[in-house]
C-alpha cells in the first residue's frame, strides 16, 4: 500500500520538497487565505453551525492582519482537511512523528472516519502556521488524545459531505451510501458522486466547536468501534520507501541560496568563563565569516560545512575554569544523591501503616537501587537551518515540538510570534527533549546575526556530552511479608537528580541562553515517580525527593524529559523489589504479581487491573512459563541461563515484559536471547506499526539496562562518543522477541477500548525484567544500571558465581 | 581548493573543493547526494556509508582525495527504477523506525550480501555488528537481510507472521 508522496519531487528554488513548499504557501495570508476571504460564489453550506462563517472569516483576517504567519485556526474545518478535485485528501494536523510512524495511524483514524481510500489520502504534520497547534509530540498521546479532533472532524467532513451530495441527487442523507469517497442512493447506486465533485478545491467553511483543540467537533459523532474498517488494519508506513531509496529529503538536507555553516565551541569544562577570543586564529580558514560570541557562547560561522569544523577547532578561546567543581564524578554520584539536602520533596502518600506493618512483619526485605543519568544521544546530533529572509524567521528543523520552538524562539529572539514559522521535517529520533530544540534557537540566533540563512550542525561529542539527560535515580525500599508470605507492607522512597528540569523550547532553558547568563528567577522543581502498578498491598508508603547538582546552570548534566522521563529508572527498581520479595517468599514471580493484582477487587473505568492480569497471563503463556521459585541450584557450564518478568503501566496502557538470559560467568557478559511483550494499549490502529514501535522502545530499553551511562569526572561528560558511550548493537539483539497484542477489556457491553497511548510503555519493564532473569540465572541481585560485562563479572565474584 | 573529480552511481562529476574534505560533506553539499548521512564524523555508526571497490566505506573519516575508484551510494541501488531486493525487504520488513541510520544499515547489507550471498545468523550480526540504530531496528534489520538473500537466491521468502491476539 506504498503510494507516491509529493516529498519526492524537490523545487528547483529551495530544494526542499516540493511537498513542503506547497505547504509553506497554504495558508499564505497574501495568497490564498485572502484569495479565499474574497471570493464570491465560493461554496456555502448550509448548516446550522455555518452561519457564523463569514464573521469567522472576517475575525480570523483581522487577527492575522499583522502578522506573516497567523494561527490555523482549529475551529474551522478547512484547517484540517481538504479535498482536491482529483477526489484525494490531504490531512493537516499538529502532531509530528519520531520514528513510530504515528502519520500512518493519523491518516488510517481521518480516512476511516471521512470514508476515504487510504490511499487517496495524504498527510501534512507539525508546520507551526499551516498545521493546527496539538503541540507536536510528547507524552505518548497522539494517537490517545490528538487522534480524537482528527476523528471527529473528519467525520465532520464526511457528514458535510453527505449534506451536499442529498442536496444535489435530491435524496434524503438516510437514502445515501458512502464508500471510499463516493456517494450513492442506496436504491439507485448508479447515481453516484464523489467527494472531489462535491467540493474538490473548494473549501468546506464549516466552524467546529470546542473550547480547546482536544475538544474540537463537529455535529457528527465518531463511528462506533463495530464499523471501523481502516482502524485495526496495517497499512504500510508512509514514510518508509523513501526512507530506503534516498529519496527523502530530511530537516538536515534543506538547503538554501546563500546558506552559510555554523558550528558552536563549547566550553571545555562546565561552568568556564569565555575571557577572550582571538579572532586572528581562525582568519585563514577559507570562507571565514564570523565568530559569534554573546557570554560564554560562541559560534563560527563559514560560507562551507567543513571550513566551519576546521575553524571551530582551530578558533583559540581563552576559557576561566568555575572555583568549584560542577558535580561529583559520575563514579561518587550515587553517594553524592543520598547525602545531599533535598531540593523537594513531595508528601508522601501513604495508605494504611507501613511503619506498624513491618514492625510486625515476619519477614523484612530491604533493598537499594541506581539508575545513572542516560543521555538522548540522537543518532544524529542536532541540527536546524534557520532563514532571515524578509524580515521573517523560518526555521527547519526536526524538533518534535515544533509549536513551542515558534513561540520560544520569537521570544528569545524579541520578534512577534506571527513573523516566526517552523518548518517540521523527519529526522533522527527524537525521544524527549532533545538537543534539536537548543538548536533551532542557535540556528535563529545566528541567523539573525549575520542576516543570512545558517545550518547549525552540532557534533558528535557534543551532542553526547551536552544534550540534555535523563535524571539519575537512587531508590531506598523496604518490604514485608507477613507468615503466611503475603506482601502486607512497601515502602518505597526515590530520589531523582532532577532539580531545574528543562522543559521544551523555553527562551531562558536552551543551552544557548544559559551560556549567554539567561536564568530564570525559579528553577523549575523537576520530579520523579512512584511505581505504576495495580498491586494491592495494605500498607505502602511512596516517597520522593529531587535533589540538585552543586551546577544547574550551563551544564552538561541538564535534565528533561527522555523516553517515558522516569519510567524506566523507576520500574527497574520497584519491579526488581518486587521480584526480591517473591525470592523471599519463595514463589513464583508471576504467581506473586498475580496474586497482589487479585488482592483488589475494585476496578478503575479503564480496567487496569484486569487488564494488568490479562498482560501477565498473556506473557507467561506466550513465553511457557513453568511455575518455580528463583531460589534453584546454580547450573552447570559457563552458560547459566534464567528468566524474569517485568510489569508496569503507563496512563492506561498495560505491559508486561518477559526475558530469557544467558549469563557467561567467565566474562560476565549478558545475552538477552528472547524477549516475550504482552501490551494492552486498547484499540490498536495499525497493528504492525504497534509490533515494531514496542520492539523498538524494549530494545532501546534493553541498551539503556545493558550499556548506557553518562561518565563524567568533576568538570565535564567524558562519554562523548560511540566508544565511550557505548549503545545497543546487532550483536546484543535478541534471537527471538513476541509481542503479543492484548484486548484485556472485560466489559461486555463495549466491544473495544479507546486507543491510549503506545509510545513509552515498552520502555519502562524491560530493566527488571532483565535484572530479575539474571538472578534467576546466577543467583546475583543486580541493583545498579547498567549491566556492562565488568560490572556483572565483579558481583558473580563477589557471590563466588565465577 | 582544486579540481577533483569523483565517479559517483556511474556519473562523473569534477567539483571545485579542498581535497582534504571527507567525501561524506561533497556528496551531501556538492553533488546533493543525501542518502550518506552525518551521524558522528568519527567512523563508528556507519550512517555515512558508501561502497568503494564493494568495501562499505564509511565516508565521513575517507579523504575525497584517498578515493580512486566509482562510488556507490544508497541513490544508486536501484536498477531501472527496480529498488534492489535490500530495499524492497527493508519495505515488505517495515524496518526504520526513525530511519536516520538505515543509509547504513543497507549499504553495510549489500557489502555483505555482495560478498557473502547467503549469511548465516551469526554472520549477520557479525557484519552488521558496527553499524548503529539508535531506534534499535536491528531485529528487523537481520529479518530484512535474510529476505533478501532469500530473493537473491530466488527462494521464496518465508512469511514472517508474528501476529498473536491474545
Amino acid at each position: 500500500m506504498s503510494e507516491n508522496m509529493s516529498g519526492e519531487e524537490m523545487t528547483t528554488f529551495t530544494k526542499i520538497p516540493k511537498q513542503v513548499e506547497e505547504v509553506l504557501e497554504k495558508c499564505d495570508l497574501s495568497t490564498s487565505r485572502r484569495n479565499f476571504l474574497k471570493s464570491a460564489g465560493l461554496l456555502v453550506v448550509s448548516l446550522a453551525t455555518g452561519v457564523a462563517n463569514q464573521a469567522e472569516g472576517a475575525a480570523q483576517a483581522a487577527q492575522a492582519a499583522p502578522g506573516l504567519y497567523p494561527d490555523p485556526n482549529f475551529r474551522q474545518l478547512d484547517s484540517w482537511i481538504v479535498i482536491h478535485e482529483n477526489g484525494t485528501a490531504t490531512f493537516y494536523v499538529g502532531k509530528t512523528d519520531c520514528g513510530q510512524g504515528t502519520g500512518t495511524a493519523y491518516r488510517q483514524m481521518m480516512s476511516d472516519e471521512l470514508d476515504i481510500a487510504y490511499d487517496k489520502t495524504s498527510l501534512i504534520m507539525g508546520s507551526t502556521h499551516v498545521t493546527v497547534d496539538q503541540g507536536g509530540s510528547g507524552g505518548s498521546d497522539g494517537v490517545q488524545v490528538d487522534g480524537w479532533p482528527m476523528r471527529r472532524t473528519a467525520a465532520e467532513a464526511r457528514r458535510v459531505l453527505l449534506e451536499l451530495a442529498s442536496k444535489q441527487l435530491g435524496v434524503p442523507v438516510d437514502q445515501l451510501a458512502v464508500s471510499e469517497g463516493v456517494i450513492t442512493v442506496k436504491a439507485n447506486p448508479s447515481r453516484r458522486v464523489t467527494y472531489g465533485e462535491l467540493i474538490g478545491g473548494k473549501r468546506f467553511n464549516v466552524t467546529l466547536t470546542g473550547n480547546n483543540i482536544n475538544a474540537t467537533t463537529g455535529v457528527a459523532k465518531v463511528k462506533d468501534v463495530q464499523d471501523l474498517k481502516i482502524i485495526g488494519k496495517s497499512p504500510q508506513r508512509y514514510d518508509i520507501p523513501a526512507k530506503v531509496d534516498g529519496s527523502l529529503k530530511w530537516a538536515a538536507d534543506v538547503k538554501l541560496p546563500g546558506m552559510v555553516h555554523a558550528r558552536n565551541v563549547k566550553p571545555p569544562v562546565a561552568g568556564a568563563k569565555m575571557i577572550s577570543i582571538d579572532e586572528a586564529s581562525v582568519r585563514d580558514v577559507p570562507g571565514f565569516i564570523r565568530v559569534v560570541s554573546k557570554g560564554n557562547y560562541v559560534a563560527v560561522i563559514c560560507e562551507r560545512e567543513e571550513q566551519a569544523i576546521r575553524a571551530a577547532r582551530q578558533l583559540k578561546v581563552d576559557w576561566q575554569k568555575p572555583a568549584a567543581p560542577a558535580f561529583p564524578t559520575s563514579e561518587d554520584l550515587f553517594k553524592f544523591m543520598r547525602a545531599a539536602k533535598p531540593t523537594s520533596s513531595s508528601d508522601p502518600n501513604v495508605e494504611g501503616n507501613p511503619d506498624a506493618a513491618l514492625a510486625g512483619a515476619a519477614k523484612v526485605v530491604e533493598a537499594e537501587y541506581d539508575f545513572p543519568f542516560q543521555g538522548h544521544t540522537a543518532f544524529s546530533p542536532a541540527h536546524a537551518l534557520a532563514d532571515p529572509s524578509n524580515g521573517q524567521m523560518t526555521i527547519y528543523t526536526n524538533d518534535m515540538k515544533s509549536y513551542g520552538m515558534r513561540n520560544g524562539v520569537a521570544e528569545f529572539l524579541k520578534i512577534p510570534r506571527e513573523q516566526v514559522r517552523v518548518v517540521w521535517m523527519e529526522g533522527p529520533q527524537a525521544y524527549g527533549r532533545t538537543a534539536a530544540d537548543d538548536a533551532g534557537f542557535e540556528a535563529a540566533y545566528l541567523a539573525k546575526e549575520v542576516g543570512r540563512p545558517v545550518r547549525m550542525q552540532w557534533t558528535r561529542q557534543e551532542e553526547t556530552a551536552w544534550d540534555s539527560k535523563g535524571p539519575a535515580f537512587t531508590f531506598k525500599m523496604r518490604g514485608g511479608l507477613d507468615a503466611r508470605n503475603n506482601l502486607v507492607a512497601f515502602d518505597y522512597l526515590a530520589q531523582a537528580a532532577d532539580y531545574n528540569h528543562i522543559g521544551y523550547n523555553e527562551q531562558d532553558t536552551v543551552l544557548i541562553a544559559q551560556l549567554m547568563g539567561i536564568r530564570r528567577a525559579t528553577p523549575a522543581s523537576g520530579g520523579g515517580d512512584g511505581p505504576d502498578d495495580m498491586y494491592a498491598i495494605p500498607n505502602r508508603r511512596t516517597a520522593i525527593q529531587v535533589v540538585g547538582m552543586p551546577m544547574i546552570w550551563e551544564t552538561p548534566l541538564r535534565t528533561g524529559n527522555l523516553r517515558d522521563p522516569n519510567g524506566p529508572q523507576v520500574t527497574f527498581a520497584a519491579e526488581s523489589f518486587i521480584d526480591e520479595l517473591a525470592v523471599a517468599a519463595n514463589a513464583d514471580p508471576v504467581e506473586f504479581r498475580l496474586k497482589l493484582l487479585a488482592a483488589s477487587t475494585t476496578d478503575d473505568p479503564a480496567f487496569k487491573r484486569a487488564r494488568s492480569i490479562a498482560v501477565i497471563k498473556a506473557a507467561a503463556q506466550t513465553y511457557g512459563w513453568d511455575t518455580r521459585s528463583s531460589r534453584k541450584p546454580l547450573g552447570a557450564g559457563n552458560i547459566l541461563t534464567g528468566r524474569g518478568i517485568g510489569y508496569c503501566f503507563r496512563g492506561q496502557t498495560v505491559i508486561a515484559n518477559i526475558v530469557e538470559v544467558d549469563v557467561n560467568r567467565r566474562t560476565g557478559h549478558v545475552w538477552v536471547k528472547r524477549v516475550v511483550c504482552a501490551h494492552d494499549c486498547g484499540l490498536v490502529i495499525n497493528p504492525e506499526g504497534l509490533r515494531r514501535t514496542v520492539e523498538g522502545g524494549m530494545l532501546h530499553a534493553l541498551s539503556r539496562t545493558l550499556h548506557e551511562e553518562v561518565k563524567f569526572d568533576t568538570e565535564k561528560v567524558t562519554s562523548v562518543d560511540w566508544n565511550s558511550h557505548p549503545s545497543l548493537t546487532h550483536l546484543d539483539t535478541p534471537a527471538r522477541i513476541d509481542v503479543v497484542i492484548v484486548n484485556g477489556d472485560p466489559n461486555p457491553n463495549r466491544p473495544d477500548l479507546p486507543h491510549y497511548g503506545a509510545g513509552e510503555a515498552s520502555c519502562k519493564p524491560l530493566g527488571a525484567a532483565v535484572a530479575n532473569a539474571i538472578y534467576d540465572a546466577t543467583g546475583v541481585r543486580l541493583r545498579r544500571v547498567p549491566f556492562r560485562d565488568a560490572r556483572v563479572l565483579a558481583a558473580l565474584k563477589s557471590a563466588n558465581v565465577v | 581548493m582544486a579540481n577533483v573529480t569523483l565517479k559517483v552511481n556511474g556519473k562523473t562529476h569534477t567539483v571545485d573543493i579542498d581535497p582534504s574534505t571527507p567525501l561524506l560533506y561533497i556528496l551531501r553539499n556538492d553533488l546533493d547526494l543525501h542518502g550518506p548521512r552525518f551521524g558522528c564524523g568519527l567512523g563508528q555508526c556507519g550512517a555515512c556509508t558508501v561502497i568503494i571497490n564493494g568495501v562499505a566505506t564509511r565516508s565521513c573519516i575517507t579523504p575525497t582525495s584517498s578515493v580512486k575508484s566509482d562510488i556507490t551510494t544508497l541513490e544508486g541501488l536501484s536498477k531501472d527504477g527496480a529498488l534492489h531486493p535490500l530495499q524492497q525487504a527493508w519495505i515488505e520488513e517495515q524496518v526504520p523506525q526513525c530511519g536516520f541510520c538505515q543509509n547504513g544499515q543497507i549499504m553495510t547489507a549489500k557489502a555483505l550480501l555482495d560478498k557473502t550471498p547467503k549469511p548465516t545468523d551469526a554472520q549477520i550480526r557479525e557484519g552488521m555488528a558496527r553499524t548503529l540504530c539508535r531506534c534499535m531496528t536491528y531485529y528487523r534489520i537481520q529479518a530484512a537481510i535474510k529476505r533478501a538473500s532469500q530473493q537473491i537466491a530466488g527462494i521464496e521468502p518465508a512469511s514472517d507472521k508474528k501476529e498473536v491476539v491474545a
